[in-house]
């Protein structure tokens, strides 16, 4: 009973972190992370700014769909 | 033992779903409840994903894990990123639904819940989920390389060229029908318009929310934003309750397309991202959220379908739009079942970010089969509605009538009971002073989704809020759709442009990036403009020009695909995409024929045109623009089917040369390379 409590509580905080994951990478926060990561600086106005600076001229070419 | 599990489970699975099926097909006289379509849909995509598509992977694409992707060889932690197949696949989902899946089945149901159902079934098992799986597998083993790259490489250089062509009038003439059901869904609505309005300043709170106080973070704020959103959708009530501030956001059709043409030259052109990104963010979170909400409800709360499986409009003579069952309801729903557009996401994007090829049957079959399921979803809401009410608010004026009573007695003429009082309960139940004649899909489909949840959440006393809750929803994201194409065109036509005059092709220098604004903004708003002014409501003539140029697109695409599929040596398994292609070009050809040829005036462009100028008395000069606009629109959908058999002609031709053995077999994959990420299950 017990390890089908674990197993249950195992693949529901899997789910959930899934979950989040693809929620942070359609709302690019992932992706800004990767900036971060990939510039060496910190979170911050200016590294957001410049992330934005990055990210946006891409992004305005990705056709959406009808 | 696990064997006979698997084939007894799947032989429930299948035994389930032909009941289903046999269900939605065969019931006729009482009204069926949505958990047929619900049942039928899930056993479908079940099956369809289990067998069809693995046999795709295994037979056809020889899908192999062992191959690096692009993103793991040319990672740059920028366009190409190893990314988790499940992120992956909430990503594309986001980027391939669009409100097409909700407009297109809430328009094809006055043939009845049946015909669409069917179609975006079968379309979505066997054509859309197909093409969205073969383009972006083929992209990946091309390094990520786009439709047009793939087309000039594989077909030649017309095939190049023409998917250029094809995808520059997909663009502009969807986002003129996607502004046109945005004007139609906020004219003469104060609510509407002022819950719009607020999105502006709500986002730019977003934005300097996102630079200023907590970087980056997008869901945090999103979540903010949308509260607020909430609260405007709230506060509108008391907009249109005050004369003062009901005359101050209501608008007629010519000034809200004048307004967002200004909207859209303004988004490509000037630098306002502290506006877009934020809003394009809480479109994305409404989206999502709104189509969970959505599916949750349809399943908890089961309700009953009121449209009959088939109505009389099988026959060409539908009020919402002309045309016969066939091909117009196959034209009307182009992203619930197949969409080229998805061709462009699916070597656009996702090819870069994908870690196994193995994954590309996951998120290319899988997203589509998502997309599929939402567009089941616009067919329950729109069904769920009394068929009266349903074509009161979609049909035009110039064929129902101009008064309530005129409107609701040719309506009830039709076998569809309907009075003007209970539009008049109606519109004042959801806060509107008038639903007739809003042509276009969205507010038939808000409606839909207010009915719904006004049976579980707060009863009659929220139907208002909930309407204008699903009014926003489609409103701002079909605004956001607006402002990407309308960039994303611009750098089309910049690319273009920069190889007659240099500059022109820089995406910093002004001058250039004005003129190709407007004349993209141009472009559109002509096609929008033709649809205010139009006396048979627009969405008669553009959207089927819409899901024509859509499907064309799609023809391409499998032309493509199958292309590849032959150079491959697998022609015994083209017919994979060969059927599907056929259906296309015979759908396609028919509806376009019809469109420039039919001799209905309300189905032909040119015969259109011909009672036009026939007219007894004097030709107004808006008459005179009307008999241009339809030989305009007769030209397009020419030259549109012109260039795909153009495409058509030269694949045959690559066909014929190596089956013949006079052409070489020669696929233009980037060379393979041996994965260095640790196997996983694809």
């Amino acid at each position: 009973m017990n390890r089908m409590r674990k197993m249950i509580g195992d693949l529901a905080s899997t789910a959930v972190a899934v979950l989040i994951e693809i929620l942070r990478e359609i709302f690019d926060e992932a992706a800004y992370a990767r900036f971060l990561r990939r510039s060496g600086m910190a979170s911050s106005s200016e590294a957001y700014a410049a992330f934005r600076q990055e990210f946006d001229e891409a992004k305005a070419r990705r056709p959406k769909c009808c | 033992m696990n064997k006979t599990l698997a084939i007894l489970g799947w032989g429930t699975v299948a035994l389930l779903g032909a009941v289903a099926v046999g269900t939605v097909a065969m019931q006729r006289g009482e009204p069926i409840n949505a958990l047929w379509l619900v049942a039928a849909a899930t056993c479908c995509y079940a099956l369809g994903y289990r067998f069809y598509s693995k046999f795709i992977a295994a037979k056809i694409l020889a899908l192999d894990g062992l191959r690096a992707t692009p993103a793991e060889r040319l990672e740059n932690g920028r366009d190409f990123v190893v990314t988790n197949k499940w992120v992956l696949f909430g990503h594309h989902f986001a980027a391939i639904a669009g409100p097409g899946p909700l407009v297109g089945p809430v328009l094809a149901a006055q043939f009845g819940y049946l015909p669409g159902t069917m179609w975006v079934l079968a379309g979505a098992v066997f054509a859309g989920c197909v093409q969205d799986f073969v383009i972006l597998l083929f992209s990946v083993r091309r390094d990520g390389k786009s439709l047009t790259a793939m087309a000039k490489d594989e077909i030649g250089p017309v095939g190049g060229f023409v998917a250029y062509v094809a995808v520059t009038a997909i663009l502009i003439i969807l986002l003129g029908v996607c502004a046109l059901i945005v004007v139609n869904a906020l004219k003469s609505s104060p609510w509407g318009t002022f819950t719009i309005a607020m999105t502006m300043p709500i986002a730019l709170l977003m934005g300097v929310y996102l630079r200023r106080i907590r970087p980056g973070k997008v869901l945090e704020v999103s979540a903010l934003g949308f509260v607020l959103v909430l609260a405007a959708i709230w506060g509108g009530q008391y907009v249109s309750q005050n004369p003062a501030l009901a005359r101050l956001f209501t608008f007629s059709a010519p000034t809200l397309a004048i307004l967002i043409m200004v909207y859209g030259f303004a988004a490509s052109a000037l630098p306002v991202w502290l506006l877009l990104a934020p809003r394009d963010y809480l479109s994305t979170f409404v989206k999502l959220g709104t189509i969970a909400l959505l599916g949750v409800g349809i399943v908890a709360l089961h309700p009953t379908l009121h449209m009959p499986a088939l109505t009389r409009f099988v026959d060409g003579t539908g009020p919402v739009f002309a045309g016969k069952i066939f091909p117009f309801a196959f034209i009307t729903i182009a992203c619930g079942a197949i969409s080229g557009f998805h061709a462009l996401i699916s070597s656009g994007t996702t090819p870069k970010l994908i870690a196994r090829e193995t994954q590309t049957r996951m998120v290319g079959y899988g997203a589509m089969m998502c997309e599929s399921a939402v567009a089941v979803m616009a067919i329950i809401a729109a069904c769920v509605l009394q068929p009266g009410i349903y074509f009161a608010i979609n049909s035009p004026a110039g064929v129902v009538g101009q008064s309530p009573a005129a409107a609701a007695a040719t309506i009830s003429g039709w076998g569809f009971p309907v009075t003007a009082a209970d539009m008049q309960a109606l519109a004042h139940a959801v806060g509107e002073l008038t639903l007739y004649n809003r042509t276009g899909g969205a507010p038939a489909f808000a409606v839909g989704m207010a009915h719904i949840f006004s049976h579980s959440l707060g009863g009659e006393t929220l139907m208002a809020l909930w309407y204008h809750f699903a009014l926003m929803f489609e409103a701002l994201f079909i605004l956001t759709v607006l402002d990407a194409g309308t960039r994303v065109a611009r750098f089309m036509v910049q690319d273009a442009l920069g190889h007659v005059y240099k500059p022109l092709g820089r995406t910093s220098w002004y001058p250039s990036i004005l003129a190709t604004s407007a004349l993209i903004v141009a472009a559109w708003g002509y096609f929008l403009w033709q649809g205010v002014k139009d006396p048979l409501g627009g969405i008669n003539s553009l959207w089927p020009l819409f899901g024509i140029s859509n499907q064309l697109l799609a023809t391409v695409a499998l032309c493509v695909a199958t292309t590849i599929i032959i150079k491959m040596h697998r022609a015994k398994y083209a017919v994979v995409t060969l059927v599907p292609l056929a259906w296309l070009v015979a759908v396609t050809f028919t509806a376009s024929w019809h469109k420039i040829f039919d001799s209905n005036p309300r189905v032909g462009f040119l015969a259109q045109a011909r009672v036009l100028a026939a007219s007894p008395v004097p030709i107004s000069s808006a008459t005179v623009q009307l008999i241009f606009n339809n030989r305009l629109d007769a030209a397009v959908t020419g030259a549109l089917v012109v260039m795909v058999t153009l495409v058509l002609v030269e694949s045959l031709r690559q066909w014929m040369g190596i089956l013949n053995g006079a052409k070489e077999a020669r696929v233009k994959e980037s060379p393979f390379v041996r994965t260095r990420l640790v196997e996983e299950q694809g």
